[in-house]
């Protein structure tokens, strides 16, 4: 119990000094999930608009594809990524195994279907004639399409959110491609694993503390952000 | 007179039902044209049709002279000549100005125009001032001028109205018909209008096509559709309180006209023979006891439908023929009514429109 303490203790103390090794993890983590949810967005986008907007043959299944795979453990996805990026795999020529860059790709890949199935929805409940309507008023298809995900701008941001958390907080895809390389590519949730492991608990319970704090405050920024209809200026120009 | 848009034995199927069959349809430069008719009769689709965003199964429709291409993939280009106002109300979730700024931002109008011409526009339908307002926050009647004002500033050639008046009280109704007539005087905009407001059609438009189950039926000024076709007009148009009947003079100087079911109007002047009467909804009072008053004609009936339509409630009173009245949402709710409510129906004689 004394232990504990002196570790959350210890971790205050971590995180009010600046401690370099704590914040180039913290760094390192904010920073491979947001471009990992940037690309995710780059190619998600385009396919919930096709789910969202046109219909198809063999849409459900797709939908139902990108639904399940929500739930794939992390450490499955983060196996399949290995063999994939290692020197034998098929993306092995890339050199990516053990590199920010496979953590990265790996995250994005992990989120991609919460996101794309968040947006679908979100672009489904656009009453359907915001898209005649950007039309009659001139716009183009794309234009219009634009016109129909400012629309679900909330669910857009939902599903970054969601994204974004699913990334931070995962551990078997940072694991298992990144290596866990400590200054390079180890984030919150590896690192924590490793210094619990290896008994330095302050900093564990330090990484363990800001992680929590990170989760919660972007739901929080979320609620605030809805609560002061800030979304509502999202909306500018048709472009 | 040039013709601004035409359609040519234009057809359009919808899996295996047509709701447009051989539609042939002038549209002149700088006029007026309703399209009236009841609903399912297919003015929706000719309206989506001249505003390029539906696409005939079969026939060719001109815009401007020259045959419009439904398969090109540019359709925003003949789109940036013509547009139409949805029956239901449609918005972006965004301020009024970006509403009615939409169309010029898409047609790269410089900041300060499309400023100037916003304010332009909402002075038009009167709502003045109103730019920062979230445009879904406004009433019925606002969001609908919100949907016109946005229309109006592109100031295309070609100005399409779905029932532009449905579903408004007769104040916000009131303003849209002033807007309709001013725009179509000062900025020479050709308006192609869908109605199956019969007393509205009768005063807007320079000219009628009467429309049923898919087919244009007739085209005409107002004075040969009203006058010649009464009797078909009422009977297919089944436009709310329009009913065909016999008339008979009576020896006060007014006409008894018989509905049918025992039900018998009172109109002023003299008329004989086969004639249509139309009873405008907001014209009829609604009691819970028979009223002692000036009104000619008095019915007791139950209420078969309720609808809401924001701050007024249209409701279908059975009084041996179904009648639609209208009244405010706070009448309704002191008045404790309720579907199968008993109530009586009340309306002058000089209410009545002969048609």
């Amino acid at each position: 119990m004394v232990d504990i303490l002196g570790g959350i203790a210890k971790a205050l103390q971590l995180i009010i000094s600046g401690d370099p090794v704590l914040y180039g993890i913290v760094y390192r983590s904010l920073f491979f999930s947001g471009i990992a949810i940037i690309l995710a967005t780059l190619w998600g986008t385009p396919i919930a608009m096709l789910l969202g907007l046109k219909n198809f043959r063999g849409k459900t299944v797709v939908k139902t594809f990108f639904n399940s795979l929500i739930g794939i453990p992390t450490v499955v996805l983060g196996l399949i990524l290995y063999l994939v990026f290692s020197n034998g795999g098929p993306l092995g020529f890339l050199g990516l195994l053990y590199t920010p860059g496979a953590i990265i790709l790996g995250e994005a890949v992990l989120v991609t279907p919460i996101l794309i199935s968040i947006m679908t929805s979100a672009i489904e409940a656009v009453d359907p004639d915001i898209m005649n309507l950007a039309k009659t008023l001139g716009a183009s298809e794309s234009q219009a399409s634009i016109a129909v995900l400012k629309e679900a701008i909330n669910g857009v941001l939902l599903s970054n959110i969601a994204s974004f958390n699913r990334a931070i907080a995962e551990l078997g895809v940072a694991l298992l491609v990144g290596g866990n390389i400590a200054g390079l590519t180890d984030v919150l949730t590896t690192a924590v694993s490793r210094y619990t492991a290896r008994g330095e608990l302050d900093l564990a319970i330090a990484l363990g503390i800001i992680l929590m704090v990170i989760v919660f405050l972007i739901n929080m920024i979320v609620i605030a952000a809805r609560k002061a209809k800030m979304l509502f200026t999202l909306w500018r120009s048709p472009q | 007179m040039t013709i601004t848009a035409e359609l040519k034995n234009v057809t359009k199927v919808y899996g295996n039902k047509t709701v447009l069959e051989n539609a042939s349809l002038q549209v002149s430069e700088g006029e007026i044209l309703a399209l009236l008719g009841p609903n399912g009769s297919g003015k929706t689709t000719i309206l989506k049709i001249l505003a390029f965003i539906e696409t005939p199964t079969n026939g060719e429709v001109k815009f401007q002279g020259e045959t419009v291409d439904f398969k090109d993939k540019n359709m925003e280009k003949p789109r940036i000549q013509s547009t139409l106002v949805f029956q239901k109300t449609v918005l972006f979730d965004t301020s009024v100005y970006n509403n009615v700024a939409y169309g010029l931002k898409i047609r790269k109008t410089p900041k300060n125009v499309l400023d100037e011409e916003v304010k332009n526009a909402l002075k038009i339908v009167k709502l003045e001032g109103f730019e920062k307002r979230p445009a879904r926050k406004l009433s019925g009647g606002e969001q609908q001028r919100v949907a016109i004002a946005r229309a109006l500033v592109l100031k295309t050639k070609l100005l399409l109205l779905d029932e532009p008046t449905a579903n408004l009280d007769p104040k916000n109704a009131g303003i849209l018909e002033e807007v309709i007539a001013t725009v179509n005087r000062e900025m020479k905009t050709t308006i192609v209008m869908a109605t199956h407001n019969m007393f509205q059609a009768k005063i807007l438009p320079h000219r009628i096509a009467l429309m049923n189950e898919g087919k244009i039926t007739e085209v005409g000024t107002p004075a040969e559709i009203f006058g010649k076709l009464s009797k078909n007009l009422a009977r297919f148009a089944s436009v709310d309180n329009t009913f065909p009947g016999t008339a008979k003079p009576t020896s006060a100087g007014t006409t008894l006209v018989d509905i049918g079911n025992g039900v018998q109007i009172e109109a002023t002047g003299q008329r004989l023979g086969e004639i249509s009467v139309f009873v405008s909804p907001q014209d009829i009072i609604l009691s819970k006891s028979l009223l002692e008053s000036s009104a000619r004609n008095a019915f007791k009936g139950r209420i078969t439908a309720i609808s809401d339509l924001g701050s007024l409630v249209k409701l279908a009173v059975d009084v041996g023929k179904p009648f639609t009245v209208q009244i405010t949402k706070r009448s309704f709710r002191e008045m404790g009514l309720n579907l199968n409510s008993e109530v009586f129906i009340a309306f002058k004689a000089s209410s009545v429109q002969v048609v």
